[in-house]
């Protein structure tokens, strides 16, 4: 039967274009003669490897052993991953998490991600499929070990009711069980069927880490080979039977409208299908392919209602912010003693403000949704960090109960937060197909529509004011955040009595979400809320990375104003805090900092927590001719336990081409109420020529479970600053670097 | 209607002239190892080779290409992933999301078969290709495994 159309593969030339072989009525016959709607178009776990592999059985073919874990006959251990992977990794974690507790065969693992509809359907038996925040792992690691090892004692229960002998005279090593006393030996691929059908311990017991034999190991991920030779199959490059193609612009105004367009205009195009009004602010050509619709939509005339915006600029929203520095108002963080009085008495005080721009999270692959509608059904192909939240919006949209609505997850071409929270790419996929009912839509947007339509990091400023007594120590901090709240626009139930907690991230007295590492007798750190009317998102490594820009620059500019050695400084502030001191101490080993540097070669460190993990960063630097050459990044990391080291060392390495790419170039700049920046031409980012060498060191100290995709972003630029403050004695307080002459 | 060799085959392919060669790869065609991310000829995303020559096809008119020349993607590179880079970037674990990959492996395979033995300048200067991920110092020591492991094959 024609069910499960797996994706075309690359290399077998076929028409892309196939033709609407069905119409509404022969689908929904021929689906209901399938047992289900969904089966139709369904890609049952696209993401998996074995799904692209001819010949494979699909996994719902062979019985799961519990949610968690479906072992084959031929023995390969299919493990379900409920968080999205978008290159950090997280689907070989988590099923190195999985593995380890179900004693298998790692060489024979291979993953799949359970539908949001699933997960549903049966009780959100996988819990949470949000992928943000670096917590993956963090959030999940215990339920989804737990999951390895009751798939594990109801697969050695069944080998044993077999035998007829106790399970605790059974053991079990890569998926092959055996009975000591009698010698006889089974694997897990024979006796899954039966295990499907045993109860399910009550309890079980996890494995102490240092027992660990799958966790904590380097390993390979097990999603690389596909995408070395294009075989991976992203959400733009899906092709479905009878699929059509959408470009779609919205009203290139923050709060503006569509008035009106001329489908008139674009009708006779080559390909052109339809014009759609998407919902009050945007328009979509839907064409025989994508290209043909872009075309089109270049062609066609639109009107838009601007809005209440059009006067807002980036000089107004710093205006705004401004102002904000000093209001009386405003929304305390941290506090301890009395910061203003001991300011007010301080032998010498330091005061400085800085900045941080926009930024889009310019993810390599560009939004997109496909979306297949009828009057009874929804279904939505879609790269997205939060499977869950794409099948809210695709109901929503489709104006259909939940239940009538499923969501296949892809792999993402980059995440980075735009892909979670913000669903407006499935909501407008959905629009667009329920004007073409019965046939799926693919929604591509344009780079220019990504630029323009973003979830941007927002901004803040912040103004420091320290208070160093007559021995240069510090002895009371000031720090007035006054700026844009993430929260606030996107997810209000996290708001605290009209405070955004996550304003404060790596600036708490406590907590995983990072707190300050520095003892500091009088402390205010306090944040004015000012919300321009520019959409805000998360953004990797969100409040943290201004935060420790913040923070850490200005940690040196005391340092030079007490006359200290910056990593001395800090040092003599830190000693209640081991796990801050011992990242510090780290890079600074690393870099060498008791040793001088190579001639003209300057130096600049900076540590924060946050995401649960601590990090440091060291940087060496030169400045010739006023152009910055970054040298090399020594970055040490705390994550706690460290599930797999070498995707962490791929992290933090990652992680400082993102940080960087927006300490020397990031920025989306408002004039008219509208970005300036509309490629990658406008929006520069870093490429190959100015990576430095990074040198990552990972002491996972234990007892703790820490995120590792974001951290270490926020310290690239507090370190590069510092290291060019050293090598220039200028002292930059806002970014990006390309705006600032440094000769 | 133009007629373009891909990976060894003739296609014969009915679309608008204009219509940029990604496009062509993508849709009409059928392959999508070959990325969109700009459609500026910013990225690098959408590298492939034309005779041998790494060249961004998401500017290129498919009009501007001849029946004659030969144009390679990703999945023309090796029949079976066995190319000197894949073998590398494999040997390495470089793809973190992996959309930019496919272009940064064709980049790559362009400056090897001009340069088998580049230096890190060489590098810096020809692969200008956008990883938001941050591949760039994995991808830096592929290339010069590749260089090290052996002589490349036409790519």
């Amino acid at each position: 039967m024609t069910t499960a159309h797996a994706p075309s593969r690359p290399g077998q030339s076929q028409p892309a274009e196939s033709p609407p072989a069905l119409s509404r009525r022969g689908f929904l016959v021929s689906s209901a003669a399938m047992g289900g709607l969904s089966l139709g178009f369904h890609l049952p776990f696209l993401a998996s490897a074995e799904a692209a592999t001819p010949g494979a059985t699909p996994a719902a073919a062979a019985p799961e052993v519990n949610a968690w874990v479906v072992v084959r006959p031929d023995e390969t251990v299919v493990i379900r991953v409920a968080r999205s992977e978008m290159g950090q990794g997280t689907l070989t974690g988590l099923a190195q998490l999985v593995a380890e507790e179900l004693e298998c065969d790692w060489a024979k693992v291979t993953t799949e991600y359970p539908t949001p509809g699933q997960n549903l359907a049966r009780d959100r038996v996988w819990g949470s499929f949000s992928t943000g925040g670096s917590r993956g792992i963090r959030d999940s690691h215990d339920y989804v070990r737990k999951g390895g090892a009751v798939a594990r004692e109801m697969l050695v229960a069944a080998a044993a009711a077999e035998w007829k002998v106790p399970a605790s005279e059974c053991a079990v090593s890569k998926g092959v069980i055996t009975h000591g006393p009698s010698g006889r030996s089974t694997t897990y691929g024979k006796v899954a069927t039966a295990a499907a059908g045993m109860q399910p311990p009550a309890e079980v017991r996890l494995k102490d880490p240092k027992d660990w034999t799958i966790v904590g190991k380097p390993l390979p991920r097990l999603d690389t080979a596909d995408k070395l030779n294009g075989k991976q199959v992203y959400g733009t490059d899906l092709k479905l039977p009878g699929m059509l193609n959408a470009a779609v612009r919205a009203c290139p105004t923050f709060g503006g409208k569509l008035v009106n367009f001329d489908a008139a205009a674009v009708a006779g195009m080559r390909g052109v299908h339809k014009v759609v009004r998407v919902d009050d602010t945007a328009v979509a050509v839907v064409a025989e392919t994508w290209w043909q619709a872009k075309t089109a939509l270049d062609a066609l005339p639109v009107t838009w209602d601007d809005g209440p915006n059009k006067a807002l600029s980036s000089a107004s929203i710093a205006e705004t912010l401004a102002a904000g520095l000093d209001a009386e108002e405003a929304f305390v963080g941290a506090s301890a003693g009395d910061a203003r009085k001991a300011l007010a008495g301080a032998a010498k005080t330091v005061s400085a403000v800085y900045g941080f721009p926009y930024q889009n999270h310019a993810t390599m692959e560009p939004m997109n949704a496909t979306a297949l509608w009828t009057e009874l059904r929804c279904e939505v192909w879609v790269p997205t960090q939060n499977g869950e939240a794409s099948l809210a919006a695709a109901a929503e949209a489709a104006g259909l109960p939940v239940q009538s609505c499923e969501v296949y997850k892809l792999h993402l071409g980059g995440g980075f937060g735009r892909r979670g929270n913000f669903q407006d790419y499935v909501r407008q996929a959905v629009n667009i197909a329920k004007q073409v009912p019965g046939r799926p839509v693919k929604l591509i947007w344009s780079r220019e529509e990504d630029m323009l339509h973003g979830a941007y990091h927002p901004v803040t400023q912040c103004k420091l004011t320290g208070g160093l007594d007559a021995e240069g120590k510090l002895t009371a901090l000031h720090m007035r955040i006054s700026g844009q709240s993430i929260l606030a626009a996107v997810r209000p139930e996290g708001m605290q009595n009209g405070k955004d907690p996550a304003v404060f991230q790596g600036l708490n007295i406590s907590g995983p979400e990072g707190h300050i590492g520095y003892a500091v007798e009088n402390l205010l750190i306090d944040h004015a809320m000012r919300n321009p009317p520019i959409p805000p998102g998360f953004w990797r490594g969100v409040n943290l990375n201004q935060n420790a820009i913040y923070l850490e620059c200005f940690m040196d500019e005391l340092a030079h104003a007490a006359g200290m050695d910056p990593l001395a400084f800090r040092r003599r502030m830190m000693a209640n805090h081991p796990k801050h001191l011992a990242v510090l101490d780290q890079v600074a080993q690393g870099i060498g900092w008791d040793r001088p540097a190579p001639a003209g070669v300057h130096r600049g460190i900076a540590q924060i927590m946050g995401f649960g993990s601590y990090v440091a960063a060291a940087a060496e630097v030169s400045v010739t001719d006023g152009k910055l050459k970054i040298h090399r990044i020594v970055a040490s990391t705390d994550p706690g336990h460290a599930v797999n080291p070498a995707q962490i060392e791929r992290q933090v390495e990652g992680s400082f081409v993102y940080g960087l790419s927006a300490c020397l170039y990031g920025e989306c700049t408002v004039k008219d109420g509208r970005m300036e920046q509309t490629n990658f031409d406008s929006y520069e980012v870093l490429r190959m020529a100015e990576m430095p060498a990074v040198e990552t060191i990972l002491i996972p100290s234990g007892g703790f479970w820490g995120g590792v995709g974001e951290p270490t972003i926020a310290v690239a630029a507090p370190a590069v600053l510092n290291a060019l403050f050293a090598a220039t004695g200028k002292r930059i307080r806002t970014l990006p670097l390309k705006n600032h002459d440094l000769a | 209607m133009a007629r373009l060799t891909i990976n060894g085959e003739v296609r014969e392919v009915d679309v608008d002239p204009e219509t940029p060669l990604l496009w062509v790869i993508r849709e009409q065609v059928g392959l999508t190892g070959t990325k969109f991310g700009c459609g500026i000829a910013q990225c690098g995303a959408c590298t492939v080779h034309i005779d041998g020559v790494a060249t961004r096809s998401c500017a290129m008119p498919v009009s501007a290409v001849t029946a004659e020349q030969k144009i390679t993607t990703i999945e023309g590179l090796s029949p079976d992933g066995s190319h000197p880079l894949q073998k590398a970037w494999a040997a390495l674990d470089v793809p973190q999301c992996g959309y930019c990959q496919s272009g940064m492996i064709m980049a790559a395979a362009g400056l090897l078969q001009q340069n088998p033995s580049p230096t890190d300048e060489d590098i810096n200067t020809e692969i200008t290709n956008i990883c938001r991920c941050g591949t760039y110092n994995r991808v830096r020591a592929a290339i010069k495994l590749a260089a090290d492991g052996g002589a490349t094959q036409n790519g």
